[in-house]
């Protein structure tokens, strides 16, 4: 778990002020043209990353998102240092760099005026990993929607637990499905958008039970690593392994969806849910 | 005794001294008792030295100690009877994760666990206990039997991990894992989950969601193996003992971070030392927690097991 990481190319993009260059295709594509069509590649149709509250202005109506537990943020239980220094600098770095304290974003809102409750996980804040706060919050959005008897979608973007809180951050997989298994209780949706990458813990936990499993063009989705599997079996995987494609395939995705059409598709898949009021 | 451990060589020396001295004796080649007495002296405060201040990466040895009793050991020797059931009904019969129905001191139980097995030929048979997701399915289709039929659920945890193979990945090791996680949360039976050796991440929590959990003194339960650990944020493998100690895996300090209810002790030195003592122990244990968890109704259960994972975690607020 936790084997998810940045390629050199990324960091070129973040220091070239006028060109994207394609994850995918490697295409040099102009920023605000990639910016326009909601990071997505004009010319392969690679989704790239979006940040937390990108995502929350491409889904939810219009000022409809009331953020909550925003305060929530890393504690270091284990004092844990690594070779290359302490979780809480990696953790102030990060905090900085994303402007983020936890790797989800959580709250209320509407989609096309069907109140919800979201969590939107973020890439960017350490890889996407789930903490202790990362599970809290995720549990905490599930157990309100099970109080105010709303749906609650949960988009996934992690490589996988975090190491630097051990043992907890493994636990926080039993945790989120627990609040995931209560909505049963109730009767109340959950729809799982499992967005590029999904993998490790996160795919062992949350992501991968929703009622409905959605994911986007190309996503990376997988539990174990590629090239852990690769030295397990000493063989090459096919091209197309742990793509979103691939699980569709293989019976574990309901459906792929282009970035453009999440909010009515979304939308749409809601109005089948009859409500008890 | 064999293979010996690195650092418990000086005990070994002193043992097999010991045992030659006795053998001269035996033969009538001189009286030995005094030198043996002494030996046998010195091997007591070795024992208490080494024994009482073992590293995280020590502890770690002994959890995969080869000659660490193995769930084929704790079925026949807690068990008065065990009845196997087979298969996942959809793809296989995982021989890496077994279960049945078992009697422990009078009690009818579902017991479930990772299996290593105990020669070369069983390992590679049992694959290490690395389930494939037909394992975790078939895990989940007795816990939900168990629901039927009112029996407490025993889960004995032994893995270095889910198998992290092309097929496994290709049939949902995260879907099972993950299925398995949201239905342990709901099951209506008393749930005791015990790490009887490896507790590997994912394939280990993967039958892990208990009301309580308990752990054998020397086993060991971790988000990453060490050598994972190291490879990734030291960048070398070798630095595992490092990475075994920043990970907080012992028992001692799952206690501390308030995840395992229990410590289940050991004979000195770990359970391959004296398999009938340890078996004893956790007997013991298991009952105690079966008896006391079947006084609770399906309801109360399930609410309780909801407040004690709500409550794992440590950050800021
Ligand atoms: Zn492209």
């Amino acid at each position: 778990m936790g084997w998810f990481t940045k390629s050199k190319q990324d960091k070129r993009v973040i220091k070239d002020e006028i060109w994207t260059r394609c994850e995918s295709c490697k295409a040099h594509i102009f920023k605000e043209d990639w910016t326009n069509n909601l990071s997505v590649c004009p010319r392969c149709n690679f989704h790239g990353r979006i940040t937390a509250y990108e995502r929350i202005g491409q889904i939810l109506d219009s000022g409809s998102f009331k953020e909550i537990n925003q305060s929530i943020t890393p504690s270091d239980p284990l004092e844990f240092s690594d070779a290359k220094g302490s979780y809480a600098e990696k953790v102030k770095a990060s905090r900085k760099k994303a402007g983020l304290n936890e790797s989800v974003i959580t709250g209320t809102g509407q989609i096309k005026e069907i109140p919800v409750v979201v969590a939107v996980m973020d890439f960017r804040f350490l890889g996407g990993s789930l903490g202790s706060g990362t599970g809290e919050k995720i549990l905490r959005a599930a157990n309100t929607a099970y109080s105010q008897r709303l749906p609650y979608i949960v988009f996934s973007a992690s490589g996988g637990a975090r190491m630097h809180e051990g043992v907890l951050s493994l636990m926080q997989m039993a945790k989120t499905c627990a609040g995931i298994a209560r909505l049963d209780k109730r009767g109340l949706p959950y729809f799982s958008v499992l967005t590029h990458p999904t993998t490790g813990g996160v795919s062992a936990s949350y992501a991968m039970v929703g009622d409905i499993n959605i994911s986007e063009p190309g996503a990376l989705i997988g539990f174990a690593g590629r090239r852990v599997i690769e030295q397990t079996i000493k063989q090459k995987l096919p091209e197309n392994f742990q793509t979103a494609e691939y699980l569709v395939e293989k019976g574990f995705i309901d459906c792929i969806v282009q970035r453009k059409d999440m909010k009515n598709t979304l939308a749409a898949l809601l109005a089948y849910y009859q409500s008890k009021r | 005794m064999e293979p010996t451990l690195e650092f418990e060589k000086p005990i070994a020396e002193i043992e097999e001294m010991i045992a030659k001295l006795k053998k001269l004796s035996e033969d009538k080649k001189g009286d030995f008792s005094n030198q043996i007495k002494e030996l046998e002296k010195e091997c007591v405060e070795h024992k208490e030295r080494i024994y009482a201040n073992l590293t995280p990466w020590q502890i770690v040895q002994i959890a995969r100690h080869p000659k660490r009793p193995v769930l084929e050991d704790y079925l026949s020797l807690i068990c008065d009877e065990f009845i196997e059931l087979h298969g996942d009904r959809r793809f296989a019969d995982d021989q890496a994760l077994i279960g049945g129905f078992a009697t422990l001191d009078s009690r009818r139980v579902m017991l479930i666990g990772h299996n290593k097995g105990k020669s070369v030929d069983e390992n590679i048979k049992r694959n290490f206990g690395q389930a494939r997701p037909d394992g975790y399915r078939k895990a989940l289709r007795l816990m939900k039997l168990a629901e039927k039929f009112r029996l407490p659920v025993i889960t004995l945890i032994d893995t270095q991990g889910a198998y992290p193979g092309r097929d496994g990945e290709e049939r949902g090791q995260h879907e099972a894992i993950a299925r398995n996680l949201t239905e342990m949360a709901r099951l209506e039976v008393p749930v005791v989950a015990c790490v009887i050796g490896e507790g590997g991440s994912g394939g280990a929590i993967g039958i892990g969601v208990g009301d309580v959990i308990l752990m054998l003194q020397n086993a060991i339960y971790s988000v990453i193996s060490p050598e994972g650990c190291a490879a990734i944020l030291w960048r070398d493998a070798a630095k595992a003992p490092e990475a075994a100690d920043a990970l907080k895996l012992t028992a001692q300090s799952l206690h501390e971070l308030g995840i395992c209810d229990e410590i289940i002790p050991e004979p000195a030195g770990g359970a391959h030392h004296n398999h009938s003592e340890t078996v004893e122990n956790i007997k013991n244990t298991l009952v105690k927690y079966v008896d006391k968890l079947s006084r609770l109704s399906g309801s109360k259960l399930v609410q309780k097991r909801f407040e004690k994972y709500s409550k794992i975690g440590m950050f800021a607020d």
